[in-house]
């Protein structure tokens, strides 16, 4: 093969040529490893939420009150009842979905919708609820309440 | 008629006792009944079939033709209907209540079957308007068989049965939608069709909700009476509780009840009760406060703030949720943002009910907390946005670097094969 | 400093042997030459897959209770986790849509022929590997479509004659799709089945390098008339910086597709629900699902179900015994096999668009 100036490329063009292949490998080997070194840093809310979930801490609540708390994307229903126990329940009504609240007045769960009424194990006990309310399992743990999913059999 | 009676060859009477015993093992829960066999094969009004009446509540709880209609089961053709026996034949009009309260008024029999069946049904039917135009002789009003049929009687629970909550409305209009049955009465008859375009019923029908108002809901069933003016209130309230607290702290309870209107149903309406829109506050021709109150007066003042702040909030959710549907279209996560969503138009809700109060302050409140909420889902979904916008302004950028590299490539190759950089003609080097 | 380094490594080891058959290493240009790429862009693709994977690994958590919000969770909160996760998901589906694209292209260009018969084997079992790792890797983000695709698609394997209940149990680590076929499915996901696979890469990889690459019959024939036409460019540099590009080009597809389409996530199985309506396999699985569809309930005296089964397993096992139906290498063998090839893709492409048209 003949050494032709015409054929090889100028020792400027080849240095072009050099620059821009090793900036753009260079460069898309950082933008390859920018994310992967900032998914390998953990984020600072390390709860996954999943099937548990804390709910509220001891001595938030008095006797005979009870919260709304988060459970993933649900509302939930804390309730200490007047021994001191705590109790939770799903806080979406089996009627139409509104969220149900404890009176403490009555000592039951109420939905202020149509006047659906549940009692403190979450059967549906008067009005148009047709179902119980779904019950969740409370576990204290240190200073936490916490709320989990009843376990599978 | 060839009977057993006048057939002597004792061969012949085998089939009769064959057909007998048959019929006693083949109705399973009764007691040996002939009455089908010959009323079975007979031309309606007289035919009863054997797989017609053991549909009957009270055949499968052991209850014969005779329970009501004497007689002697346990004999054949005509002797069956034996006056000796007690038979009445078909009963009167007039006699069906009492005969059916004769079992169902007594609670120690009633006991043996179903204890917690009620027993009044007899005492409410004589506080009806049914009851009461039937003492006074009329025969044409609803007696116990009209509404719960008579030889295929199903109980209440049973979605067949002419009673359930599905089916019962369809029963009332069976007369109070006809004209011509109900002339003289001097009642309406377009409460059915009236009914079937309502919330209640579409509930019932549209989403399975066997918990809506029909008929005996407001009217009750064996007592139906319409609920007197000033008791309308109470009736709504059963279910609709806190729009009735409100409404009873309000101006209009005194106002209405001073006028003897009847509550609710003023703005609402009877039986063609529809979703209350907010138009109904408006000024067109579903509004409902102008047909009273002045233009201009405190009240239409009133009246166009409450809707100017649901107006309000209804379209800042509308937009928050416009927002995050388009951030979820390309490919954001907004689940968190959509629960709120979720509380917002709790408040939207409350603050609907809160118009029962007629106080615009307890309406803004609902509406203020509604709004902060609204305003911070808009803001997530804004900032959603703002993140695919961030995704996509990097993915330009890799992909722009990718395309310097493609291009270096391309040059290197060429330069180190001094030729055009077609792939497949390229020299092999040393 | 590189020069040291070198100079370290030559006193230890004979480098120069070692590179050595890489130097020379010589790819065949014809018309036909871009399907080469095939096969890299394949293995590109895996590397593609370990490395996301091995990333996904560090937040993914395989339990019932805590799949769905784990991905959800990467997909939300981690630092640049949705484009992992979906560069993971998209490029799954790229690398068994260029495996079968490999697979038939080596069919059709007669690179399975002598001496090359193993080559097609190994690689004919790690195109079922990936169909697995594509199987066990759907179930994982443990939302409602992939419960209920892994519920119809264990069930099918139920249907296999004699063995079919034990499979079926095994797959599914009881009887039921549970918690218990998640934890299992991790396990073929990121264990077992990486493990079979860079054992056959392996093999695979040394064997290709071991024949060199295969040209087809019609160039090979030309070439051996007349010496002087043959056409070759080295490895490397050449060949390798075009296949260079090629990885380049597949990345930007990916990072494209990450970032304007994303994975999407679905909601969370919920085994007691009823099934809803249009679920279906992944794309790769739909030609037979559908086909599966058409059989008739019953074939003679036996299941339809079953007949389609083990007609797709019979094909499957011929599949991989290809070269041995030609190994006196005649024409008209040949064409015959390129006929049944032509056939066997028209097949899989039909009922696939099929497949989607008719939901």
């Amino acid at each position: 093969m003949a050494a032709d100036l015409s054929s090889h490329p100028q020792p400027a063009r080849r240095r072009v040529i050099e620059i821009i292949l090793g900036g753009g490998l260079f460069a898309s080997l950082a933008s390859f490893l920018y994310p992967v070194l900032r998914y390998l840093v953990p984020p600072p809310v390390a709860e996954l939420g999943g099937d548990q979930v804390t709910a509220g801490k001891i001595g938030e609540l008095k006797p005979n009150s009870a919260k709304i708390f988060r459970f993933g994307s649900r509302p939930g229903l804390l309730i200490r009842s007047s021994d001191g126990n705590y109790r939770a329940f799903s806080a979406t009504c089996t009627h139409l979905g509104c969220i149900v609240q404890y009176r403490g007045d009555l000592q039951e769960i109420w939905c202020a919708c149509h006047n659906g009424v549940y009692d403190l194990n979450g059967r549906n006990v008067s009005g148009p609820p047709p179902r119980p309310l779904e019950v969740y399992e409370v576990h204290l743990r240190g200073d936490d309440v916490v709320v989990s999913l009843k376990r599978e059999a | 008629m060839h009977t057993w009676q006048n057939d002597n060859s004792s061969r012949s009477l085998i089939l009769p006792i064959v057909i007998l015993c048959l019929c006693a093992t083949g109705v399973r829960a009764q007691a040996p009944s002939t009455c089908l066999d010959c009323h079975g094969s007979l031309d309606p009004p007289l035919q009863i079939t054997a797989a017609q009446f053991s549909q009957d509540i009270h055949a499968q709880k052991g209850l014969t033709c005779a329970s009501c209609h004497g007689g002697d089961p346990a004999k054949a053709d005509m002797d069956a209907m034996s006056k000796a026996a007690g038979f009445r034949g078909k009963i009167q009009r007039n006699q069906i209540p009492e005969l059916c309260g004769h079992c169902h008024s007594d609670g120690t029999f009633m006991r043996k079957y179903n204890p917690s069946l009620r027993t009044d049904q007899l005492a409410q039917f004589k506080t009806s308007v049914h009851g009461k135009r039937f003492v006074q002789g009329d025969t044409k009003v609803a007696v116990c068989i009209d509404c719960h049929g008579v030889h295929d009687l199903r109980p209440a629970s049973d979605p067949r049965s002419k009673i359930s909550p599905l089916n019962v409305a369809q029963t009332c209009s069976r007369c109070h939608s006809d004209a011509n049955y109900m002339r003289g009465y001097g009642i309406p008859t377009d409460q059915y069709a009236n009914y079937n375009r309502s919330v209640h019923h579409e509930a019932m029908t549209a989403r399975g909700d066997l918990s809506a108002p029909t008929c005996p809901t407001c009217h009750g069933n064996h007592g139906a009476a319409p609920p007197g003016v000033n008791s309308v209130k109470n009736v709504c309230a059963n279910c609709h509780v806190f729009q009735a607290q409100m409404y009873d702290k309000s101006t209009h309870k005194a106002a209405f009840q001073f006028a003897g209107l009847p509550g609710c149903v003023v703005c609402h309406r009877n039986h063609d009760v529809s979703v209350p829109t907010d138009a109904k506050l408006g000024a067109g021709p579903e509004a409902v406060c102008m047909r009273c109150h002045r233009p201009g007066d405190r009240c239409d003042q009133a009246r166009a703030k409450m809707l100017q702040d649901l107006t309000q909030l209804d379209s800042a959710i509308k937009t928050a949720d416009r927002m995050l549907g388009i951030a979820e279209a390309s490919g954001m996560e907004v689940s968190e943002a959509r629960t709120e969503q979720d509380q917002a138009r709790d408040s939207l809700t409350k603050a609907r009910v809160t118009i029962h109060s007629f106080k615009t302050e307890l309406v803004e409140e609902n509406i203020q907390a509604g709004l902060t909420i609204a305003a911070k889902t808009q803001a997530e979904g804004q900032a959603a946005l703002a993140e695919r916008d961030r995704r996509r302004r990097g993915l330009g950028l890799s992909l722009g670097i990718i395309l310097v590299v493609l291009i270096g490539l391309r040059l290197y190759i060429r330069q180190i094969e001094n030729h055009s950089s077609k792939p497949g003609t390229a020299e092999s080097h040393d | 400093m590189f020069a040291a380094l070198r100079d370290w490594i030559d006193e230890r080891f004979d480098w120069a042997a070692l590179l050595a058959p890489l130097r020379e290493k010589a790819v065949p240009t014809h018309r036909l030459s871009y399907w080469y790429f095939l096969g890299g862009i394949t293995l590109f693709l895996f590397g593609i897959q370990v490395c996301t994977g091995i990333l996904l690994l560090l937040y993914y958590r395989p339990s019932a209770s805590e799949a769905f919000e784990s991905v959800q969770y990467i997909m939300t909160r981690v630092q640049f986790g949705w484009l992992v996760r979906s560069i993971h998901s998209w490029a799954a589906n790229l690398l068994i849509f260029t495996a079968f694209c490999h697979m038939f292209s080596v069919l059709f260009l007669g690179a399975y022929r002598k001496p090359r018969e193993l080559t097609w084997m190994t690689g004919m079992l790690l195109l079922f590997l990936a169909m697995g790792f594509g199987f066990s890797g759907y179930l994982l983000p443990w939302n409602t479509l992939a419960f209920f695709a892994t519920k119809v698609g264990t069930e099918i394997t139920g249907q296999v004659p004699v063995i079919g209940h034990s499979l079926k149990v095994f797959l599914r680590g009881g009887e039921d799709v549970t918690g218990a076929t998640l934890t299992r499915f991790f396990g073929f996901h990121v264990a077992l089945l990486p493990g079979l696979t860079v054992v056959l890469i392996l093999a695979h990889i040394a064997l290709v390098q071991y024949f060199g690459m295969s040209v087809p019959p019609a160039v090979e024939a030309r070439w051996k008339a007349s010496p002087s036409e043959v056409r070759q460019m080295k490895f490397f540099p050449n060949f390798f910086l075009r296949e260079l590009m090629a990885w380049y080009i597949a990345l930007g597809v990916l990072g494209a597709l990450a970032a304007i389409l994303p994975w999407e996530l679905g909601a969370k199985a919920d085994p007691f629900a009823p099934a809803p309506a249009g679920i279906r396999p992944e794309w790769y699985f739909m030609f037979m699902f559908q086909s599966l569809k058409l059989i008739p309930a019953r074939v003679w005296f036996v299941d339809g179900e079953v007949v389609g089964i083990l007609f797709f397993g019979a094909t499957g096992v011929a599949w991989l015994l290809l070269p041995f139906f030609n190994q006196s290498g005649g024409r008209r063998r040949r064409r015959l096999i390129l006929g049944v090839g032509v056939f066997a893709l028209s097949y899989i492409l039909a009922m696939t668009i099929y497949a989607y048209m008719a939901k």
